[in-house]
């Protein structure tokens, strides 16, 4: 009596089998679709990065070896080199706050018709080659450019003021390369706040300023999170601007790699300055990542 | 009453309490857009010295520029490597977005995480590694070296596009179009595809422009005949300020003005 019961259920979980395969193989079959992608950047990223990774341990002999990053914590250009990327960084990042927020601000404050309008403010600089925008900041800057002759011209200094070529050209530079990154994402943050958060605090007594400090802005601290993180991460690695603007005075990791492979091309010791400044990287991204929830505003994904 | 009285916000505070935030918003504007667009005015400098505003106008930059050998090599380059760049980068980054939209495997995450390193990895150590690795397989100094490169940059901005795109896009049309019996390509290519096509335009120029623009993989990847139109222009910056460039910059400025012109455009409709 019992079996054409028991047939039956064989049937049914030799069907759920098949059914779970042919689920499995389709997954897969989709994964596969993102192989191409993915061999690209192994053969780009992965692979290159590694060999850099291996290359930092060899010494001048050819055996493993430490002197690389001995070399590092020994002499003081090294240190010195870090401060100044880290310093770099931390102010541009700054500056990039100071400015992005009331801007954002301003862009989340406005009706979406005249948003999309000032928003091209942001995204005109943002989608132009920073070669081109670094090159204008020379020229703008430099002894007889146009800002020292505004500046003589109503009064401000009276004398040429060295603008490029060191630290101030070089911060000016890089704030303005960097402020669209901050910006875009504190603004989608901005406006995914609900605004009946804003009138149910003046309903209960708030006032504007304890609204703003209260509601507002722990609400749009995510975004602002997420930009400043973009743009430091970006700061660390970034060559052009400081090469350019800096003119050998703002010697960051990325320029003193560079000058090690054109002079000494010591490629050990290249590699293993940028195996720290990758190190650097994921470090500021793991403690952010610890901290706050920026996921979700860095790539939309929960 | 006036504007300067209407409540302008929730809380209450009107236009002129908060003038003083209008005000700075426009002068960051301000600062953000004209050292974007200076160099339009520069660049028609009859002077061999960069002033502004110029004492003299001629075109003569221009002239030197477009009569000149090297620099029409380089461009033809930079055009020849960023469209390459746009047809692989383009389908590559679409194909692993849909992907990983789709698949609701475990491994997805890490795979996506994966897929974005580039933008992690700090981008003079992806320049030195290519360079080395490339050294290493003769890819120095070629086309196909460079479009490999620069494809593994714009990979993941297309991604990250079309992944925004799929997000507001119900995947269930396409089970529609399977259950009806269409295979999964053409429920793609017929339903999916034809509504995220804006996005799709968009990732593509996206892409040419993150090629075009690029700086310091050319510096390092592209050489000979084959040197890009930046690496070009960064040689000319670091050793002394030739106009020239100052035209070339009003070419580039103008091809990414009307290229996000074209996408704020794309975007109205593509809503």
């Amino acid at each position: 009596m019992n079996r054409p019961d028991a047939a039956e259920g064989g049937n049914r979980d030799r069907n759920a089998g098949m059914l779970r395969a042919q689920e499995r193989r389709e997954e897969w079959g989709l994964l596969s679709l993102a192989a191409p992608a993915l061999l690209v950047i192994v053969l780009v990223i992965l692979i290159p990065v590694g060999w850099l990774f291996y290359l930092s341990f060899i010494g001048g002999d050819g055996q493993f070896s430490l002197e690389h990053y001995r070399k590092m914590v020994e002499y003081k250009s090294y240190a010195r080199t870090f401060a100044t990327t880290f310093e770099v960084s931390i102010l541009t990042t700054g500056i990039c706050i100071l400015l992005g927020y009331p801007l954002a601000y301003f862009l989340a404050l406005l009706p979406p018709r005249w948003a999309g309008i000032f928003m091209l403010a942001v995204l005109l600089p943002f989608w132009t080659s920073l070669l081109v925008r670094t090159y204008a900041w020379l020229v703008l800057l430099q002894r007889k450019g146009m800002l020292n002759e505004f500046a003589i011209h109503i009064g401000l200094w009276d004398s040429p003021v060295k603008l490029v070529h060191n630290m101030t050209g070089t911060l000016i530079g890089m704030a303005h390369i960097m402020l669209p990154f901050l910006v875009l994402p504190l603004y989608s943050a901005m406006k995914k706040i609900d605004r009946d958060m804003m009138h149910a605090a003046a309903n209960l007594g708030a006032s504007p300023a304890t609204a703003f400090r209260q509601v507002y802005l722990p609400l749009s601290l995510s975004g602002m999170v997420a930009g400043s993180l973009i743009v430091f991460i970006l700061c660390l690695g970034f060559y052009v601007t400081p090469a350019v603007l800096g003119g050998g005075r703002v010697i960051m990791v990325s320029t003193q790699i560079t000058a090690i492979l054109e002079n000494q091309f010591d490629w050990g010791a290249a590699s293993a300055l940028g195996v720290v400044l990758l190190v650097a990287t994921l470090l500021v991204l793991y403690i952010a990542a610890r901290f706050f929830k920026f996921d979700a505003a860095l790539f939309g994904k929960g | 009453m006036n504007w300067w009285t209407t409540p302008a916000s929730d809380t209450q505070v009107t236009h002129g309490d908060r003038f003083w935030l209008y005000v700075v918003a426009v002068i960051i504007m301000l600062l953000l857009v004209i050292p974007t667009f200076i160099v339009i005015p520069m660049s028609f400098s009859g002077s061999q010295y960069l002033e502004f505003p110029p004492n003299e106008w001629s075109t003569r930059w221009y002239g030197e520029y477009f009569g000149s050998a090297k620099w029409m090599r380089a461009t033809v380059t930079s055009l020849q490597v960023g469209v390459l760049t746009m047809l692989v980068a383009t389908p590559l980054g679409t194909m692993a977005a849909y992907a990983l939209f789709a698949s609701g495997h475990r491994a997805t995450r890490a795979f996506f995480m994966l897929l974005i390193t580039p933008m992690i990895v700090p981008v003079i150590l992806v320049a030195i590694g290519a360079f080395y690795a490339f050294g290493r397989v003769g890819l120095n100094n070629s086309i196909s070296g460079l479009v490999l490169a620069h494809t593994a940059m714009a990979t993941p901005l297309v991604i990250i596009v079309i992944t925004a795109a799929l997000r507001s896009y119900d995947l269930n049309q396409e089970r529609v179009a399977r259950s009806l019996g269409a295979t999964r390509l053409k429920a793609f290519f017929q339903i999916t595809l034809p509504q995220i096509r804006f996005s799709v335009v968009t990732a593509a120029l996206l892409s040419f422009l993150t090629s075009f623009d690029e700086v310091i993989i050319a510096i390092f990847v592209s050489g000979g005949a084959n040197a890009t139109l930046t690496k070009h222009m960064f040689s000319s910056l670091r050793d002394f300020i030739d106009p020239t460039i100052a035209a070339i910059s009003t070419i580039m400025v103008i091809v990414s003005s009307v290229l996000l012109l074209l996408t704020q455009f794309l975007g109205r409709r593509g809503k």
